[in-house]
């Protein structure tokens, strides 16, 4: 019970939110936008938090399962569902392929590979215009239905997105308390040692590289259906920038400081608009000042010091950091 | 200095900004609008927002519409749909806008799309694709000429100088692709047979190679649709191989800087462009001369050399408040109906007559077919 606290709270707020607030423009359409956010930085955290593997090319698995879901449902008429479904095994195989080669590499080796491959991506998405529509993308995406209950108001997006965000950080926060989870937090520390702990450092990247994929793969599909139109500038590599921002800007190996993070960077934006021309330089100097006072992420920064202070109350043994 | 006064100081200072946004003009006719201010597609969105903040300050000055003063609420989408969406839904369920004009990418425009349909919101997209009024979709339309029109112009051009059989060589960006799709689409309504359909990258500082293979077809004339510095590039590859083949370039190079690139080369080169780029030399009876002229000096005065894309926010502004001031409310039907029904209106993108069947309302005769002649251009009769 108490292992999955902050999970209850997460899920009452994100329950109470359009029940008190229905027609809040910031809770049915920025906070869609914010859930889905939180669903990548999550998955991505998996990878970059736990197993300490950076990736900068997620936006192309995002993007691959967001041209799956529009491509199968537009041209060849598949139900969304199917289509969701067939995305995920496809980001799932690609992911799988490329990990062998990728994952052997370390540091800004990775992340020049992780780069190449969203890059890779997105010109596909824009040369092979006859599948995907080229740079001017592909429309009129059916929405989805659940039940014979169409989603077609911000309000009941945002349910469905809420839904998937909370079996998202409930996944994510049960992997980190099992087996697998600690071998992740081996690997992170020390990959030999790890090796030496008799755990099979391989195959668990490859595991939490394709679970990374997979959710972004999801979250893409959603999306396609959400927005109803796509191009491939929204699966280039500023977003994958983007993500890894809102996973360092929360706080690294922190399933909350994710979603925390892709909350702050959805919202943020949102809030300078009233700067006009200066918002861009606001939105830079408030990103580099919360990583110079808290650099180890804005929610792990302030979580500890009020986590230390509570244990101290409690007992005078320190609680390990952790989670 | 202390960590937590910085912050919360941050934090008051935001939260008072927040509140000074919220104050708004009682009765006023809200426009808002969301352009690519910053990012890839500034050169797009800069002039149009500027384009739009001038003449929302004169008409104001002015005395407004039906007595009631404009208001402008706009957000910088960065060129990206994602965040056009997102602006585009603040527009329409917080903001509570009376019409839209924005949409500087095609990809932002189409985005928006489906949501300013259901929502009901007149919109005028500043965006280039053909697809945005092609199918017409009720609640969308737009000012800037389409890259098949341009491909239309050529065609006709080369008709008329016996010209049957073409090389096309086009950009890989988002302008060339599209450009090339419908240069394939037209050509055989003009008679004329693509014989080579070549492409080179954003990148590439060399095209001689694509080049030598249209040298050994039978060509009579390149056609090479792109944007940036790939078509002054080709156009000096081009005389650098000795080809005299005549070299017809898109309106995507409309701009001096094409011809301050590709020099001497550029000798002769034909394009089609907008009517703005040639405003002093258009005959004194040419109905846009005037409207032409003003804009550009009243844009010059302020800001330095005008563009085409800042004109598109000047014809979108104008249609609005034109039909605005028909309607005589701001009533969203009503002011849809009437742009529908703008007739006659000249605009610095040529003369707008919509229908409920076309929602651009061009004719090919806003292109004016223009020819470089001693680095300069030249308006071909």
């Amino acid at each position: 019970m108490k292992r999955l606290s902050g999970f209850y709270l997460l899920a009452a707020l994100v329950v109470l939110l359009p029940i008190i607030f229905p027609d809040n423009y910031y809770v049915t359409v920025v906070g869609v936008t914010a859930l889905l956010h939180a669903i990548l930085a999550v998955g991505l955290n998996l990878l970059m938090g736990y197993a300490g593997q950076i990736s900068l090319g997620h936006a192309a698995f995002f993007g691959i399962g967001a041209y799956t879901s529009a491509i199968l449902t537009t041209r060849y008429g598949w139900d969304p569902w199917a289509a969701i479904v067939v995305g995920i095994a496809l980001t799932g195989s690609i992911a799988f392929l490329v990990s062998r080669p990728i994952l052997r590499l370390k540091g800004h080796y990775l992340a020049m590979a992780t780069l190449g491959l969203g890059i890779i991506a997105n010109i596909v998405l824009v040369q092979a215009g006859d599948f995907t529509g080229g740079p001017d993308g592909l429309g009129d995406i059916p929405t989805l239905s659940l039940f014979g209950w169409a989603l077609d108001t911000d309000l009941r997006w945002y349910w469905v997105m809420g839904a998937t965000m909370l079996g998202t950080v409930w996944i994510a926060l049960n992997i980190i308390d099992s087996r697998s989870g600690r071998a992740l937090r081996a690997l992170h520390g020390s990959e030999v040692a790890a090796e030496m702990m008799g755990i099979n450092t391989t195959a668990t990247k490859t595991g939490v590289f394709v679970l990374a994929a997979l959710t972004a793969s999801l979250a893409g599909s959603l999306f396609s259906h959400q927005q109803s139109f796509i191009s491939p500038d929204s699966f280039s590599f500023f977003f994958s920038i983007e993500l890894v921002t809102m996973v360092v800007l929360g706080g690294m190996a922190s399933t909350y400081g994710a979603v925390f993070g892709a909350v702050v960077l959805t919202f943020l934006p949102e809030l300078l608009v009233v700067f006009e021309d200066f918002e861009v330089m606001i939105f830079g100097a408030i990103l580099m000042l919360m990583m110079i006072f808290l650099p180890q992420g804005i929610f792990v920064g302030l979580q500890t010091p009020f986590r230390r202070r509570l244990t101290r109350r409690e007992s005078p043994i320190a609680d390990t950091p952790g989670e | 200095m202390n960590i937590r006064k910085t912050l919360s100081t941050i934090a008051a200072g935001i939260l008072l900004s927040l509140a000074a946004g919220q104050t708004v003009a009682a009765d006023s006719i809200k426009i808002g609008s969301f352009l690519a201010v910053t990012g890839g597609a500034s050169f797009l969105g800069d002039p149009e927002l500027k384009t739009l903040q001038l003449y929302i300050g004169e008409i104001n000055a002015g005395g407004g519409v039906n007595g009631k003063q404009i208001e402008l609420v706009h957000y910088d989408t960065g060129g990206n749909p994602k965040k056009s969406v997102s602006f585009a839904k603040r527009l329409i369920q917080k903001d509570k806008v009376d019409l839209i004009i924005g949409g500087s990418t095609s990809g932002s425009t189409l985005a928006v799309m489906p949501l300013v349909d259901k929502a009901g919101m007149p919109f005028i997209s500043l965006a280039g694709s053909v697809k945005i009024i092609k199918p017409v979709k009720r609640w969308t339309f737009k000012m800037p000429h389409t890259d098949a029109m341009a491909a239309a112009k050529i065609f006709g051009d080369m008709k008329r100088r016996g010209i049957s059989k073409v090389a096309l060589i086009s950009g890989s960006g988002g302008f060339g692709k599209s450009g090339r799709t419908q240069s394939l689409a037209l050509a055989p309504q003009y008679g004329i047979e693509i014989v080579s359909d070549e492409s080179y990258g954003k990148k590439d500082t060399d095209m001689t190679a694509q080049l030598t293979k249209i040298r050994d077809t039978d060509a009579q004339a390149i056609l090479n649709f792109g944007f940036g510095t790939g078509p002054a590039i080709v156009t000096k590859n081009v005389r650098q191989l000795g080809i005299t083949l005549p070299l017809y370039q898109s309106h995507g190079v409309a701009s001096k800087k094409y011809i301050d690139l590709a020099g001497d080369s550029a000798e002769g080169v034909r394009l089609p462009a907008a009517a703005l780029l040639v405003a002093e030399m258009l005959p004194d009876t040419d109905p846009q001369k005037p409207v032409l002229l003003d804009y550009k000096r009243k844009f010059e005065a302020k800001f330095g050399p005008v563009s085409t894309f800042g004109g598109h926010a000047y014809d979108g502004l104008h249609i609005a408040l034109e039909a605005i001031d028909r309607a005589g409310s701001t009533d969203k039907e009503k002011v849809r109906d009437q742009i529908e029904k703008t007739q006659g209106f000249i605009g610095t993108g040529g003369v707008y007559n919509m229908s409920p069947r076309d929602h651009l309302g061009l004719s090919l005769d806003a292109f004016k077919m223009l020819e470089i002649k001693n680095g300069d251009w030249t308006i071909v009769q």
